[in-house]
């Protein structure tokens, strides 16, 4: 009796034994995945190795306090860029964030509303456009219209567009993953809405809002199509914001098409900085991250 | 409209205290004042409706509890009563609520100034996270705005604490995250941080059924200790607890519509030993829930 019973699922494991044709395929989907991983890491570190011989060469104090040297010369530094870098960031943020920020909290907070939706549909719209387009957008707005010329503000509202719908969307995770029954509890105390929101909500999800920030500020620092028609670049120090001002992906574009070998070093050099300064920010994201899960 | 509603609270605190019983003999002899009433309450979400035609009455100082099987409508009636049903997105009420003589569904109410008088404990703890239990327990008035010196709002803290049976066990780590402390513990510090508001009335959502038994207790202990200071309805799943805790308890239950009614309310000793209606009887009897 007991021997009929086993009898079926032992006849079913012989036939299923696994075959030599099943255990090449296994080998070469193995072989292909590892070979992609491998060309992935491989590219990685190539690039970033290269940045790093070519670019060093050209770090020396100067280069990092002296403005360019004119055509032709050798010598100077990248000070106004790096500064240019810093004021956009500056600027660009402080007319993003606060927005990304507040559209985050309409699309959460207010879902039950009848623009929660098209809000989020148009922020999804702005990630998907190509940064030159936006680029073309604010020199026609900016540039040619209102301000009349290349200024530093054109850049920073052209990265403030590249910005919002980043820390919109970072925020609106963030947002969702405080707990439904901590607003229940404030509003239960007799709070209203918008104290529910900036007393309890907000400070709970701290560290994925300064996250959310950070991002968008690592990520429009890189940007150099849409600066090339708005802030255009500068060889002088400026903190102006209705004159053209640097910024290092400006200076790489700049340095690199140029002739001079010199040029060319310090292209390497400024790339390297970027590299460094956005892999910094990338690293101090990790260690926030990191405390907001303990 | 808030000056109203002031008004019932300073009334239901007054009664509340003529009502403190001076000896326990003469508590139950006359008929209590009305705290909050109900009147062909019911509750929807979006087209289903949940709770039909309710009316039901809390006395002053009492405790009283909502018992029923699983999706009978008595969370949801619960929430009604301070206006937290209709944060749910798609939710609504109808019929008349009570406070005093202050109807909390009336247009010109504020659904704000009602939830500061009628405090709420939920199911699970929900301390705010990233605050001390100090900062919980003054998270009412902080929020609701009150201009308090230091001092004043120190003695808040302890005596809602005190209130909450809480105070010696957190006293020395008042600055500590309240989410640190054990859940019974956390859930004490929900109920202080409910007074510290000063309502008149306390809604308890099953608020021991994610402790274990000790905490659930001591809660229970609570509960019967504060309902001297404070009208308390609470609903429970648990027939024990309710029989333990209440004065009075109102079964609903839901139909096969699936609308949750009120069958029956009573004196709590009268419904678990003598119910009026068989599907009450039924019910505690554990035929069926």
């Amino acid at each position: 009796m007991a021997l009929a019973a086993i009898a079926p699922s032992s006849a079913i494991l012989a036939r299923h034994r696994v075959r030599p044709r099943r255990r090449v395929a296994e080998g070469v989907v193995i072989g292909l995945l590892s070979l992609a991983t491998l060309v992935g890491v491989a590219l990685l570190v190539t690039i970033l190795g290269y940045v790093v011989v070519r670019g060093l060469p050209a770090i020396d104090l100067a280069f990092f306090t002296e403005r360019p040297k004119p055509f032709g010369e050798v010598g100077g530094g990248i000070a106004p860029s790096l500064i240019g870098t810093v004021l956009l960031a500056v600027v660009s943020g402080a007319i993003a964030i606060p927005i990304g920020i507040a559209s985050a909290i309409f699309v959460v907070e207010y879902r039950s509303g009848r623009f929660a939706g098209p809000v989020r549909f148009a922020a999804e719209l702005i990630a998907g456009l190509p940064s030159i387009v936006i680029g073309v957008f604010v020199w026609t707005l900016l540039v040619r219209g209102v301000v009349g010329h290349y200024a530093a503000i054109a850049g920073a509202v052209a990265l403030a567009v590249i910005m919002v719908p980043i820390v919109a969307r970072t925020v609106e995770e963030v947002l969702r993953l405080v707990p439904h029954s901590l607003r229940e509890a404030a509003l239960a105390l007799g709070a209203p809405r918008w104290k529910v929101i900036m007393s309890i909500v907000l400070p709970t999800a701290r560290a994925g809002v300064i996250t959310a920030a950070v991002l968008a500020l690592a990520r429009s620092a890189g940007e150099t199509a849409p600066l090339l028609l708005t802030a255009l670049g500068n060889d002088f120090f400026s903190t102006d914001l209705l004159r053209p001002i640097g910024a290092l992906p400006l200076q790489i574009y700049r340095y690199a098409i140029s002739p001079y070998d010199d040029w060319h070093t310090k292209a390497w050099g400024a790339s390297l900085v970027l590299v460094v300064v956005i892999g910094a920010v990338g690293m101090l994201l990790r260690v926030v991250a990191r405390q907001r899960v303990r | 409209m808030s000056v109203t509603l002031q008004e019932t609270r300073a009334r239901a605190s007054d009664e509340a205290e003529r009502r403190r019983p001076p000896t326990e003999a003469t508590a139950p002899a006359e008929p209590r004042a009305i705290a909050l009433r109900t009147e062909k309450l019911s509750a929807f979400y979006g087209a289903a409706q949940a709770v039909g035609d309710v009316d039901l009455t809390f006395e002053v100082g009492a405790v009283t509890a909502i018992i029923g099987p699983s999706g009978c409508g008595k969370s949801t009636l619960l929430r009604c009563l301070n206006r937290m049903h209709e944060t749910t997105p798609g939710a609504r009420a109808s019929g008349r609520v009570l406070l005093g003589d202050v109807d909390v569904y009336a247009p010109a109410t504020d659904p704000v100034e009602v939830r500061s008088m009628v405090g709420m404990v939920f199911q699970k703890p929900n301390p705010f996270p990233m605050m001390s239990v100090y900062e919980n327990v003054a998270a009412g008035p902080r929020l609701r705005g009150w201009k308090m010196s230091r001092r004043e709002m120190d003695d808040l803290v302890e005596r809602n604490l005190r209130r909450a049976a809480l105070w010696d066990e957190v006293k020395d780590k008042l600055h500590r995250s309240g989410a640190a402390l054990s859940g019974g513990q956390q859930q004490r510090l929900c109920i202080a941080r409910a007074l510290a508001t000063d309502p008149s009335v306390l809604l308890m959502d099953e608020p021991c059924s994610a402790l274990d038994p000790i905490a659930t207790y001591k809660i229970e202990e609570l509960v019967r200790e504060l309902s001297h200071e404070v009208t308390i309805v609470i609903v429970t799943h648990n027939m024990q607890q309710a029989s333990r805790v209440s004065e009075r308890t109102a079964f609903m239950l839901a139909a096969d519509d699936g609308i949750g009614r009120l069958v029956e309310l009573g004196r709590t000793d009268d419904l678990f030993t003598m119910p009026t209606d068989a599907r009450t009887e039924a019910y505690i009897t554990g035929r069926f829930g």
